[in-house]
């Protein structure tokens, strides 16, 4: 009996020595074959227990498997030693150079800078509780001139301010109702939206629109939005509230406004609207020069506006009567807005789309 | 309009400087486009000069060198290259440090050697005139030394105003005058044709005799003519020019020079004839016949149709009525006897005529406006008189006068719970008053207001009493007026479904790396051509500023393209763009149709790298079909719509002829077709210089919006999903969409969902012709775990329907 313990006594200690001088986990790895694998001593004395003799068992099994228990546990913990000095060392070499650059990003587009200003201005006036109204880009003279109060003789109908649609009518002919042309401006919606319902309207018709005009601050394509508020007792001090807020949540919470008076066909009165100028004080820029944008005015002319003109509410319908309701309408650029907020010189600029432009504002 | 501020301070002088009076000006209804100084600045340089001596250049013939005493203590030397420059005469001179009317300043010069400080001034050189035909020689009785300006109109200042075209009566200067003391409060001079101290010295009565004048066509309103004996045509005095130059106008005779004048302070037109050549001394005022010709001062012959009205002699034509006279009948420099003419025209038929004969003149763009009668005589008594005093004329007594003068004025109420109403502030009625009366309307109290009273020359602005508001409105409330919002009655601001799909669809592009752009909604004729489209209906433009934009758009691939064109030549790789507007459509096929259709489209275009290349990964793929179908999936997904895509066949579907015709397909949504996408042809992508493959989408957002149904909600978070993959070969000619659609069929209800996400093909191993889909199949149910036996039952139901339906075999992973 004692030969065999002294057997595993000795599995024991060159077990002992080779865990301990086994200078990997793979050359740990085939210790732990060595001894404790299937064809290994060690196991083999505890499977041939059964064959010791009844008295002998009891000591040798005892023996084995605490044997066996402690170069598992002593396996275990060299493992546990290697493996971590291995990933250091592993670590250690896995050395990158940060100063690389990094993935680049998911390219974001972006949306137009006319559709961006839209959405900005619709979203100031939706606040103020209007809707989104749109109209035909084609017109007719009825919508586009007559509805709207312009007189035969106003020179905006002429063949080099609008542009009419090849249909065989007489080319002079600027008067007849049904001629087709492509809007000028934003305002025939105004007509629209009154005959589709009763009053009290309050809507806005942003949209595209045409003038045969193209040079740094004309392109003959250009974006307006239109504002038409048609209630009981609307009056000229509502129209300034409310395109003072408008002013003030575009340009900044320090605007005023100022109304002078003009002349359009289809307010009375008619007002152009300046907004003051949000990059200077007085005209004047910080280091003392006139400032660019106002032109040293002071005041940045934004759009035109006015009390609606009773010719154009009888347009609307005989719920639209001037006795009873009253209304304002305004119209005003998208561009003129963005290239004053984002310091654009040249109207051009919006339907070139270049996309070094289109990344930048 | 150009206003010579020394002429309208001859009626309205404020103490303001003039670019003050400017402001104020555009703070109540005239804008101020600028102030212009018209003629010479640094005015103490010019002085009245004596030519002490004058001899000729020793170097130059046509020069003298003249010895001038300006008031200085030696006299000044100054060469002249003057004709008519001569000792002894009293001139104007320009020392050195005078501005000049372009700019320049004078300094002392050498010409041909001989020293000269300054000019010897002709009149153009002052801009009073054109004139350089020789210096001006001036009054002897001036003492050399006296400031020139103080003698001569040698400065001015210019106030350009822009007149709202509802304001005829500020066509003129006295027109502005009576604007200026509305809107500043500086006392009005009498108009010059009601000045007491200047009275009319024409008369009423006939002209018998001398002339006759028949009116036939009522859009001759008012026609009125005096004549004149013993003119003598020749320059008009400088201050006269000097009016009319810094005004705008040339001086060209006397009797000219009066008509503009008179058109200028008053804002009517006037024509003069020579009235020997009129001939018969008779004047018919009538409508044109058709195709009648007549030669216009500019020496054109026109032809005149039977709306146009034109005042014809005894020998015919000899002015068209409010746009210019005749060459015939034109005043020259052997007039002696002149007929004036002043009438008022039908405003509306002047734009007309002006517009078809594309004859445009001072006189029509104040007469298209619609004046008033009245102002006919009021030029007619400021002209009468002029030419008495300035072109030595005697009058000859009687006035023809035919529709005299326009209806009475017109009393409006003006109620004060109107203006309030309207303005949303209280002016009290005392200071209404105040302002109408500034602007010379007659007020007289009323119940609830003010009856006003209009004057003449407001009768074509002022008919409604919102007419009167403005003008108080104007003048005395929009400084005061508070911010305040309207009522709003049942508003609800909010976009509708249709508006916020096209945000929600822009914004998935933009979520896409895609970048918005905007097109021109024009295109040209070659737009069709290059994309094989020969032939599609176009609405067209009648005017268009060029070829290039002379019809409206059908696609916006046309933009996308330009786009795409533009920034690849200027260096830009990798092109991601969209953009949404509106197509226009001739509804019935015929360009001259009445009817058109403006539906939303949404296009994109990719071409280049699908991503962004760096040291690690420095080739990234190029944009191609799957590409933009990836983007359309994006698009399609966010809005919330069925689709699929419909291959196009060269029978039954043939793919437009800009596609390639194997990468390309139709656009379903639900099921209407809503669209194409695919690889642009190669050899249309060419046409735009792009080189490497272009694939792109156009769909009516119209379509998709008619299909939005919001998402439905199922229970995926309650119990686990099982994945397993499934690989089976079928025959080329099998779309992935039916495998795809057969194995969802078979799997239903446990199957949820089936992507493929391998595609391999080997002739050996899967056999020639065919290929291996391999499916990711994920099954659910959302009221238990599955189980093992579950999905092993659907699986094999699944492969069946493969087999049976598309004979597809399941290939051993």
């Amino acid at each position: 009996m004692s030969e065999i313990t002294d057997t595993i006594a000795q599995i024991e200690s060159e077990a002992a020595v080779a865990i301990a001088t086994a200078s990997s986990t793979e050359a740990l790895e085939e210790v732990r074959v060595r001894f404790l694998g299937r064809k290994a001593q060690l196991p083999n004395l505890l499977r041939g227990v059964a064959q010791l003799p009844p008295q002998e068992r009891g000591a040798v099994g005892k023996a084995a498997n605490q044997a066996r228990q402690g170069l598992e546990a002593a396996i275990s913990a060299r493992e546990g030693d290697l493996a971590a000095s291995e990933l250091q060392a592993r670590l250690a070499s896995d050395r990158i150079d940060v100063t690389l650059p990094g993935d680049p990003a998911p390219r974001l587009g972006r949306l137009h800078l006319l559709t961006r200003t839209r959405r900005e201005i619709e979203d100031i006036f939706i606040g103020m509780g209007f809707s989104v109204a749109e109209g035909p880009e084609i017109e007719t003279v009825y919508y586009n001139f007559d509805a709207l109060n312009s007189a035969p003789t106003h020179p905006a109908r002429l063949e080099t301010d609008t542009f009419y649609l090849e249909d065989g009518l007489d080319p002079f002919d600027h008067l007849a109702p049904s001629a087709r042309l492509l809007r000028t401006q934003t305002s025939p919606v105004q007509i629209r939206t009154m005959q589709a319902g009763p009053p009290p309207v309050y809507t806005i018709a942003p949209g595209r629109t045409y003038r045969p005009d193209s040079d740094a601050t004309h392109t003959p394509q250009f974006t307006q939005v239109e504002g038409l508020a048609v209630d009981e007792g609307v009056t000229l001090a509502d129209l300034q509230g409310t395109l003072l807020h408008f002013a003030r949540a575009i340009f900044g919470p320090e605007r005023e406004v100022r109304l002078r008076p003009h002349f359009f066909p289809f307010t009375e009165p008619s007002v152009e609207v300046d907004v003051s100028c949000f990059n200077c004080q007085r005209g004047i820029v910080t280091d003392g020069g006139r400032c660019p944008i106002c032109k040293g005015t002071a005041w940045l002319e934004i759009l035109g506006a006015g009390m609606v003109d009773p010719n154009v509410l009888a347009h609307g319908g005989p719920a639209y009567d001037p006795e009873q309701v009253s209304g304002f309408a305004f119209g005003m650029g998208i561009e003129r807005i963005a290239m004053l907020k984002h310091g654009i010189p040249d109207l051009r600029l919006f339907y070139d789309n270049d996309l070094r432009f289109l990344e930048q504002v | 309009m150009r206003v010579p501020v020394s002429w309208l301070r001859a009626y309205c002088s404020p103490e303001l400087d003039t670019f003050a009076i400017g402001e104020r000006l555009a703070m109540t209804g005239i804008e101020l486009e600028r102030v212009e100084t018209h003629g010479v600045s640094a005015l103490e340089h010019f002085v009245v000069g004596k030519v002490l001596e004058a001899h000729r250049h020793p170097d130059a013939d046509r020069l003298t060198v003249c010895q001038v005493d300006t008031g200085d203590d030696a006299p000044s030397q100054i060469v002249c290259g003057a004709w008519n420059v001569a000792a002894g005469q009293t001139v104007a001179v320009g020392k050195p440090g005078s501005v000049m009317p372009d700019g320049t300043r004078l300094k002392t010069a050498k010409l041909r050697g001989e020293p000269s400080a300054g000019m010897i001034l002709a009149e153009d050189e002052v801009a009073i005139g054109i004139d350089h035909d020789g210096i001006m020689v001036l009054d002897d009785a001036l003492a050399a030394g006296t400031p020139l300006a103080e003698v001569l109109p040698i400065a001015d200042e210019v106030l350009v105003l822009e007149v709202t075209p509802n304001r005829p009566d500020e066509l003129g200067v006295y027109g502005v005058a009576r604007e200026v003391h509305a809107a500043t409060g500086a006392p009005l001079a009498p108009a010059p044709w009601e000045d007491p101290a200047a009275p009319d010295l024409g008369s009423a009565g006939d002209l018998s005799g001398h002339a006759t004048v028949e009116v036939q066509t009522d859009r001759c309103l008012r026609f009125t003519a005096r004549a004149f004996k013993n003119v003598t045509v020749g320059q008009s005095p400088a201050w006269l020019k000097a009016r009319l130059s810094a005004a705008g106008m040339r001086p060209i005779s006397n009797v000219v020079d009066v008509t503009n004048y008179v058109m200028l302070l008053t804002g009517q037109p006037l024509h003069a004839f020579d009235l020997d050549k009129v001939a018969g001394h008779a004047l018919t005022v009538r409508a044109a016949t058709a195709g009648e010709p007549m030669q216009t001062l500019d020496g054109q012959t026109r032809t005149l149709d039977p709306e146009m009205v034109l005042i014809a002699d005894r020998e015919g034509p000899t002015s068209i009525a409010g746009v210019m006279g005749g060459a015939r009948s034109e005043v020259s420099s052997e007039t002696t006897r002149v007929l004036l003419e002043v009438a008022t025209w039908d405003g509306a038929n002047v734009h007309r005529t002006s517009l078809r004969l594309g004859l445009r003149s001072e006189a029509s763009g104040r007469n298209e406006k619609g004046l008033q009668p009245e102002q006919a005589m009021h030029a007619q008594i400021v002209a009468t008189r002029l030419m008495v005093e300035v072109c030595g004329a005697t009058v000859v007594p009687g006035t023809i006068d035919i529709g005299g003068e326009g209806p009475p004025p017109q009393v409006i109420r003006l109620r004060d719970a109107r203006i309030t109403g309207l303005l949303g502030l209280e002016i009290p009625r005392p200071r209404v008053a105040e302002i109408l009366s500034a602007l010379q309307f007659g007020t007289t109290d009323a119940v609830d207001g003010l009856d006003v009273s209009v004057p003449a020359f407001r009768r074509g602005d002022i008919t409604r009493e919102a007419d009167l508001i403005e003008e108080v409105a104007r003048l005395g409330a929009l400084q005061d007026l508070p911010a305040t919002l309207p009522p709003r009655r049942g508003a609800a601001g909010a976009l509708t479904p249709r508006q916020r799909l096209a945000r929600a669809a822009a914004d998935a592009l933009v979520a896409q790396g895609l970048f918005e752009i905007i097109g021109w909604s024009f295109e040209g004729p070659e737009l069709a051509a290059r994309l094989g489209l020969q032939g599609t209906p176009h609405v067209m433009l009648r005017n268009p500023m060029s070829a290039e934009q002379s019809r409206m758009r059908t696609t916006v691939l046309g933009s996308l393209l330009d786009v795409a064109q533009r920034n690849r030549s200027r260096g830009a790789t990798a092109l991601a763009l969209f953009e949404a507007g509106a197509v226009y459509l001739p509804l019935d096929g015929d360009p001259a149709g009445r009817e058109t259709a403006e539906p939303q489209h949404l296009g994109a275009l990719l071409s280049g790298p699908v991503r962004p290349g760096s040291w690690r990964d420095q080739t990234p793929p190029d944009a191609d079909f799957f590409a933009v179908k990836g983007v359309l999936a994006g698009l399609l997904g966010a809005a919330g719509v069925p689709w699929e895509l419909r291959p196009f066949a060269a029978q039954t579907l043939p793919a437009p002829p800009f596609l390639h015709p194997g990468r390309s397909a139709e656009v379903i949504i639900g099921d209407e077709r809503a669209g194409w996408i695919g690889e642009l042809h190669p050899s249309i992508a060419g046409q735009w210089d792009l080189e490497d493959a272009v694939a792109a989408f156009e769909i009516d957002l119209d379509v998709v919006a008619g299909h939005v149904a919001p998402a439905g909600y199922r229970d995926v978070t309650s119990y686990p999903e099982v994945r397993e993959d499934l690989a089976v070969v079928v025959a080329e000619t099998v779309p992935a969409a039916t495998v795809v659609a057969t194995a969802l069929q078979a799997g239903r209800p446990l199957l949820v969902g089936a992507e493929v996400f391998d595609v391999y093909r080997d002739a050996e191993r899967v056999g020639d012709g065919h290929v291996s889909l391999a499916l990711r199949l994920r099954y659910r149910a959302s009221d238990r775990t599955l189980t093992d036996e579950e999905v092993a039952g659907r699986r094999k139901r699944i492969v069946k329907a493969l087999s049976a339906q598309l004979e597809g075999r399941v290939r051993d992973s």
